[in-house]
């Protein structure tokens, strides 16, 4: 059963298309990796997704809703986050502050809380009461995942978790998203980063150019045939 | 000297007033980037609905009580109606819009209530004043004014700080895309923070006209020294906007003390030579 | 000032595989204006062997009005410098013709040139201090400035401090070639003054008219239009933003200091409420831009027009005409920001004064060339 899908997703950045019909399927607890190069659409199918980009009815289905015609706000509430590209924290607002305004958009009753996001990244708690433009990269990280935790997804959506962090970082996000899969949460990443995608996801899709070029699962897909779909050869 | 400890004094006092002119044009700013040019209309505008309500026989208090949610209820009402379908990078239909609301509420109290100056019966506290000695004395009425800059700064930064809806606010204020990622819907945010703004206006128009005289025209006027308590003061900040309130006060009690035709143009000078020295205002936020 | 409109068309641009296009601003309709508009001036100005002194009166308005909604469109529209502050310079152009007149003893129409350029001094240290502030806080800015100009005018006790002052009438009489104009149309003094008047408002409003247009379509129109688009990108193609704004904020002031010091010439009396008046001379004009279309040439001019039978028929209404005005200005906003002109020129796709540079030939799109994806 899909928690999530897409048919034949479309987007526009004003008169310029940007996706040209997407349709992709996300199981229940499934991690689904987006990869493809820059410019292929991956973070602005997120954003389709999401409800930040006006985009056609019908087209996008959660747990079986049409939410193609709803806004980013209503979204969340039905179970769907978005970890934004560049972590894009909330400026003004501490570390814990942050991770409260996550819960704004909450959905009933679920695994993550304050406490348990704090179990998940000792560090945040620490640093709670830090303004949110005095950690590092990695941190920051922490905190947009986290942040995105506290509404209770069914489904996360995580927008290039490891750009511009260092790899020992990187691999500690990365066991995040292990212990985040483990509590039932489907996720969805788009990286650029290859070896990290394929290393969690159980399955994957290939942009290029607005359209799908290759899905199925990592050690299905041959270095040829990633290559190929990456790069259009 | 005495003259002019009683003029210090009297500027701190007037800051009062201009800080709760100033706190809902901070408010809106801080929030959604708006500027309302019809700020100053809508301070006028509670003064003479409470003096409608007072000229019916409802007590002063209750009328105040009485148009402080009908005010709320405007601006959300205004910002749902209008301002919410205006957002965006450009900023001249914010402006003309409320340029044009300012022209129609002066214009329509001038229909209503007349060209005449008129003043909110307070009751005996209206001229009552704690006397210090050596001549210089407090003016209750005043410093009661004083005190609800004071207090209505006070409430705004608890809801600010302290509730998940502050929060939010905050948040939305930093960064409306994400914020609607949370779950926050920016559009109810602004069309709150709109009715917030107009409630203490409603304030505001209390003590105008429980301190001095007014009339339909004066709007305006007051726009232009709200507007220099916020920049003076440094955007983001309502501590900031009471002190930016206080230094327009002082600029214009010392400028009447040398000579009473210079009260106002002291003030705008004061503002001017901040604007040149200080451009980011006295007290910055730290983030912008 | 170097204002060159010599690449008015035709202008080929870079050439790229596959696709050649030119750019041009010319457009079948803009050659087909310019043959009306000359003679329309021309007759114009030979109304005053026709017309009677009140129709002359009213088109003086008209003129002048127009000239001061061109300046602001070139300020709002195509510089982005929303002012609510334009008072300023009306009202001090105003003053300075009177000084230079009543205190100085010089002939009118050379203290209205004088008055342009006090406009323009004044308009610099005003510049700079309301730069420091951004988008709409700019336009309450400039509103500062012209409440400071005002309170100081009315300190001055020469010019008539509070009350304000009439112009004697020996300095209207002794206007260059008052005599010429009562010889040619065998009028009276006063007439002929209205006549002079007139032909000045005539001159003024076409002479802005050319000056805002020509400025558009030379590199300061090119440098204004990057700037709309994105303030840091112009900058980094080597537009200096605050010099282009500057140059435009005070060529506008010396032009909006001219027509204030003409309209106070007509008016003979001045006061510093009238001279700094919101309403007047920014209102009034704001609506003017916008009913009209701002950002575009032809806007004003349809703008005033709609303005001019407004105020025909509904001024006698007092606040309510004023409640309208304000009640049409929110509705335009609301529904139609880009006026009449705005949405004719959409409808109909036609350009009577094309300021905008637009690409001819055929045009391929590729996905590859857009920034969009992030």
């Amino acid at each position: 059963m899909a928690v999530l899908e897409t048919h034949e997703l479309t987007a526009f950045y004003g008169d310029f298309q940007a996706l040209f019909g997407i349709t992709f399927a996300l199981d229940e607890g499934e991690t689904v990796a987006i990869i493809g190069a820059n410019g292929a659409g991956k973070s602005t199918f997120l954003k389709a997704v999401a409800g930040l980009l006006p985009r056609q009815a019908a087209a996008v289905r959660l747990a079986g809703r049409d939410i193609g015609t709803l806004p980013a706000y209503e979204i969340v509430k039905l179970g769907l986050s978005l970890v934004p590209e560049g972590r894009r924290l909330f400026s003004s607002l501490s570390v814990e502050e942050n991770l409260l305004v996550g819960a704004y958009g909450r959905r009933g009753e679920g695994p993550w809380s304050l406490a348990t996001v704090y179990r998940l990244f000792p560090i945040l708690e620490e640093r709670r009461h830090t303004p949110s433009t005095a950690l590092s990269g990695g941190q920051q990280q922490m905190v947009a995942i986290g942040r995105s935790l506290m509404s209770n997804p069914r489904v996360l959506l995580c927008d290039e978790l490891s750009l511009g962090l260092a790899p020992i970082v990187i691999r500690d996000i990365y066991a995040a998203l292990a212990d985040i899969k483990q509590h039932g949460t489907s996720v969805v990443l788009v990286e650029q980063d290859l070896v990290h995608a394929m290393s969690v996801a159980d399955r994957a899709y290939c942009f290029m150019e607005g359209r799908v070029s290759l899905s199925g699962r990592p050690r299905e897909l041959s270095r040829d045939a990633i290559h190929a779909a990456y790069f259009g050869l | 000297m005495f003259g002019w400890i009683d003029t210090v004094i009297q500027g701190i006092l007037l800051g009062g007033l201009y800080s709760l002119y100033a706190t809902g044009l901070s408010v809106i700013f801080g929030i959604m980037r708006l500027v309302n040019l019809a700020h100053g209309d809508l301070i006028v505008l509670p003064a003479f609905l409470m003096l409608a309500l007072v000229g019916v026989g409802v007590p002063i208090v209750l009328a105040l009580a009485i148009v402080v949610p009908l005010m709320y209820a405007g601006g959300y009402v205004l910002q749902t109606v209008m301002l919410n379908r205006v957002l965006g990078r450009n900023i001249l239909p914010p402006l003309l819009i409320t340029f044009g609301l300012s022209i129609i509420v002066q214009n329509g109290l001038l229909e209503g209530f007349s060209a005449d100056t008129r003043f909110l019966n307070v009751g005996p506290l209206q001229s009552a004043s704690l006397p210090l000695g050596g001549g210089i004395a407090f003016g209750i009425m005043p410093l009661i004014c004083l005190a609800a800059a004071v207090a209505v700064i006070v409430l705004l930064n608890a809801v600010f700080y302290r509730t998940a809806v502050g929060r939010a606010f905050r948040a939305t204020s930093d960064d409306v895309q994400i914020a609607q990622l949370m779950g926050i819907n920016d559009r109810s945010i602004y069309a709150l923070t709109m009715g917030i703004a107009l409630a203490v206006c409603a304030v505001a128009g209390f003590f105008l006209g429980a301190r001095s005289n007014f009339d339909p025209s004066i709007g305006p006027a007051r726009l232009l020294y709200a507007f220099e308590a916020v920049i003076i003061g440094g955007l983001g900040s309502l501590w900031g906007t009471l002190a930016g309130g206080i230094v327009v006060g002082l600029a214009q009690t010392i400028g009447a003390h040398l000579d009473p035709e210079w009260q106002i143009l002291a003030g705008h000078v004061a503002f001017l030579i901040v604007l040149v020295i200080r451009p980011r205002g006295l007290f910055p936020r730290a983030v912008d | 000032m170097s204002i060159d409109g010599s690449n008015s068309a035709g202008l080929s641009a870079a050439h790229s595989p596959g696709s050649r296009f030119t750019v041009t601003r010319a457009t079948p309709a803009s050659t087909i204006t310019l043959l009306i508009a000359v003679p329309m001036i021309l007759i114009l100005a030979a109304l005053p062997a026709f017309a009677n002194r009140t129709l002359l009166q009213e088109l003086f308005y008209v003129f002048t009005m127009l000239a001061l909604a061109q300046l602001w469109n070139l300020l709002a529209g195509s510089a982005g410098l929303i002012s609510v502050g334009q008072q300023a310079f009306v009202g001090t152009g105003a003053y300075a013709l009177f000084a230079f007149t009543v205190v100085g003893g010089l002939d009118p129409i050379l203290s209205i040139m004088l008055a342009g350029v006090t406009a323009g001094v004044v308009a610099i240290p005003a510049a700079l201090i309301v730069f420091r502030l951004r988008g709409a806080y700019f336009a309450i800015g400039t509103w500062v400035v012209a409440e400071v100009c005002r309170l100081i005018l009315a300190q001055v006790k020469q010019l008539g401090g509070g009350t304000g002052t009439s112009l004697p009438p020996d300095v209207a009489s002794s206007m260059i070639g008052l005599d010429f104009v009562r010889n040619l149309f065998t009028v009276r003094g006063p007439a002929a003054r209205d006549i002079i008047s007139y032909w000045l408002a005539l001159v003024l409003a076409v002479g802005t008219f050319v000056l805002v247009y020509r400025l558009l379509r030379s590199r300061y129109g090119l440098a204004l239009s990057a700037i709309g688009d994105s303030e840091a990108a112009a900058e980094s193609t080597g537009v200096d933003v605050f010099r282009t704004k500057l140059f435009i904020y005070v060529v506008t002031a010396i032009v909006t200091g001219m027509a204030g010091a003409l309209i106070f010439l007509q008016k003979a009396r001045i006061s510093p409420d009238g001279a700094y008046s919101l309403i007047d001379w920014t209102a009034y004009v704001i609506f003017i831009v916008v009913i009209g279309g701002i950002g575009t040439m032809e806007g004003p001019i349809i703008g005033v027009a709609v303005f001019y039978l407004l105020q025909y028929y509904l001024a006698a209404l007092g606040s309510w005409y004023l409640i309208l005005l304000g009640g049409l200005a929110i509705m335009l906003m609301l529904f139609a920001p880009s006026g009449i002109w705005g949405v004719l020129s959409r409808r109909l796709d036609i350009s009577l004064f094309p300021v905008r540079r637009r690409l001819v030939g055929p045009l391929k799109h590729s996905a590859g060339e857009q920034n969009g994806e992030s």
